[in-house]
């Protein structure tokens, strides 16, 4: 029972990692109706920066400016090569992400170097005591702040003005536009939102193990999050990325016993199994909406 | 005809609009690329024809997705999986049979070249169903969850791929009992191989060329274009998308079997994201819907690797070896990136537009405006 606790909270806890990055994507998805795939790299800077910027100015100040400035890295992103691409077909702009998060992975490498870099984290591997199983602390920090920080996007988008607009835009843009919302700032405003929560996920990842080149893998797994919850449902993405760490770390405690003949790690993939398993059932995920055509 | 003499671009039917080489200049380029391509081997050096050879192979790969992703609109990031299957296909029928890996012997190069193209062709028929239910963006992220699927399976199966970091020898190359991959009294390994592969790509481009001007052809750019629209107008899509991504993995297929003929060794950990990224490049920077800009795609993102080699000898500021500040491989690999990018936002029919706008000008010179 401890093992399936134990296992149960880290996979929560690299779920709501995972959370954070797919609510990006859904961000980013909603207001402009590409998926961003840039977010792996922007993840990596943020965690690159708040491992230069720790000793400096503390873990926590490191996190805040962190966030901002890829905040603010991925609103110049957008203004200057997504802007252009505007009315372009999806596919294309979303190759063109790939191309962005290839510089900016490419970049932030050089900065990382051949060594792994802590964040300075105050956690470490350290375990605390919880409901009588012993759990890494890191795990619990991570679900709480998910739970805030969505919490207080949900707010966000429930009652400012500015989160009014972007559910407008979301909703149809040329409508909204007619409204006198300006769907431009809205792109920013979302592309720069994606940025500061992949900074921030980034800084979760590292903890413990610290940074080094392969971390953006750990990006993609947000890709089948989104896709179970739907690519067009906050919630859903909040719910796909917790499945998806659950799913993996349980998979990684007791695939082993079950069924060896996955081989060692299937734990690492089984996300993108579970993807597939969704989709045949469910095309538009588990809280998408189904598209509406006409010619 | 007598009358049009003269008067070489008015078409008098759709067939010769849509014939395979239907201008004078076309029939001109393409001759003269075919003897320079074949006099080639014996004007350059061994290794710059390997590049080559595998920037042929490449090509052939290229071609594919451009079928299902260029002409039929199907966005795959899956090409690396499909390239696998075709790759291990190839390398185990024609393996030893006593070996460490899986082998069969059958060293004959139509046979096993054949049978990657066409196993690669049945895991794509597999992935077609999903495919069908699904759009854009959900197609995209799930062919690129089948990347990781596939590198976890091609890892953990160490009797047929040799295991990460150990790997397994490629096909072995052997038309009519003779081995391409080793010199004879005639030629080098690097000219047969060189000369294989051109002609293997000439053979799949013209096919491929074929396919696309015809019935099939124009109902896969129906299905790009509006798939609802198509579907109206009687155009069936299962059946075309099924089909677009049958011949795509065929090609695939095909250029997995050969990629790693030229080396010689191959491991699991080459068939990543990153190999699909660089095939979606290919695609993108050569000219998305057109044969002739996947060739040039393939060829130019082959040769980058070389080009950017030789940069420290002209820009000083870029160290050649991996200690500097700023590398040759970190510039090649931001080179991708931003090759993409800019080709996206500036020339989005890629290498074969901008082919277009000097055919243009020159056209109409001096004249031209």
């Amino acid at each position: 029972m401890d093992e399936f606790l134990q296992s149960l909270i880290r996979g929560l806890g690299t779920g709501s990692i995972y959370s954070l990055l797919a609510l990006g994507f859904v961000i980013i998805y909603k207001s402009t109706q590409v998926i961003s795939f840039a977010q792996p790299a922007f993840m990596l800077a943020g965690a690159v920066l708040v491992s230069y910027l720790s000793p400096a100015v503390s873990f926590l100040g490191a996190v805040v400016v962190a966030a901002v400035v890829i905040a603010v890295l991925a609103l110049g992103v957008e203004r200057t090569v997504l802007r252009p691409m505007v009315g372009k077909p999806v596919f294309v702009v979303a190759i063109i992400t790939i191309g962005v998060d290839v510089v900016v992975r490419v970049v932030t490498n050089a900065f990382i170097g051949l060594d792994v870099r802590q964040v300075g984290d105050p956690w470490g591997l350290s375990t605390v005591s919880f409901l009588g199983a012993e759990v890494q602390e890191r795990y619990l920090v991570m679900i709480a702040t998910t739970a805030v920080v969505t919490a207080l996007l949900f707010v966000f988008f429930r009652y400012s003005r500015i989160g009014l607009a972007m559910r407008a835009v979301a909703y149809d843009q040329e409508v909204a536009l007619a409204q006198g919302v300006s769907v431009g700032s809205v792109f920013a405003l979302s592309w720069a939102l994606a940025g500061g929560l992949a900074a921030l996920a980034g800084v979760f990842v590292a903890t413990g193990a610290g940074v080094d080149q392969q971390l953006w893998i750990v990006a993609l797994k947000a890709l089948p999050a989104i896709i179970i919850g739907g690519l067009e449902s906050l919630g859903g993405a909040v719910v796909g990325g917790l499945t998806v760490g659950v799913v993996e770390s349980l998979f990684g405690t007791y695939q082993n016993d079950f069924a060896p003949w996955l081989g060692p790690n299937f734990g690492l993939v089984a996300p993108y199994a579970l993807m597939l398993l969704v989709l045949l059932v469910r095309p538009y995920g588990l809280f998408g909406k189904k598209e509406v055509e006409r010619l | 005809m007598k009358g049009l003499k003269g008067r070489p671009e008015l078409y008098t039917s759709y067939g010769q609009d849509m014939a395979f080489l239907n201008t004078r200049p076309k029939r001109a380029w393409s001759g003269g690329l075919l003897v320079l391509a074949l006099v080639m081997p014996f004007m350059i050096t061994d290794d710059l024809l390997q590049l080559l050879a595998t920037g042929f192979v490449a090509a052939i790969g290229a071609i594919g997705l451009n079928i299902v992703t260029g002409y039929a609109g199907q966005v795959s990031l899956g090409h690396a999986f499909f390239l696998a299957i075709g790759a291990y296909t190839a390398a185990a029928l024609s393996g030893p049979e006593t070996g460490r890996v899986i082998g069969f012997g059958i060293t004959s190069l139509p046979i096993w070249l054949l049978a990657a193209g066409l196993v690669a062709a049945l895991f794509g028929v597999l992935v077609a169903p999903v495919a069908v239910r699904l759009r854009g963006l959900y197609l995209a992220i799930v062919t690129l969850g089948l990347v990781f699927l596939g590198e976890h399976v091609f890892r953990e199966w160490t009797s047929l791929t040799g295991g990460p970091g150990v790997g397994r020898p490629a096909a072995v190359p052997e038309l009519f009992g003779v081995r391409l991959d080793q010199d004879n009294a005639v030629f080098t390994a690097a000219q047969q191989l060189y000369l294989l592969m051109f002609v293997l790509l000439v053979i799949f481009a013209v096919l491929a060329r074929n396919l696309v001007r015809s019935r099939v052809g124009r109902a896969f750019a129906a299905v790009r274009d509006r798939d609802l629209a198509a579907s109206v107008i009687g155009v069936d899509l299962t059946r075309y998308k099924v089909l677009a991504f049958a011949v795509s993995s065929f090609y695939a297929g095909v250029a997995g079997a050969l990629l790693f003929v030229v080396n010689g060794f191959f491991d699991p950990g080459s068939f990543n994201l990153l190999l699909s990224v660089q095939y979606i490049a290919m695609v993108l920077i050569g000219g998305a819907g057109t044969i002739s800009g996947a060739i040039m795609g393939a060829l130019f993102i082959t040769l980058l690797p070389r080009i950017t080699r030789e940069l420290p000898t002209v820009l000083p500021f870029i160290s050649g070896d991996a200690t500097g500040v700023f590398t040759v491989f970190q510039l090649e690999a931001v080179l991708y990136g931003v090759l993409i990018i800019v080709f996206l936002i500036v020339e989005p029919r890629g290498l074969f537009g901008i082919w277009v706008r000097v055919r243009n000008y020159w056209r109409t010179w001096p004249f031209s405006y």
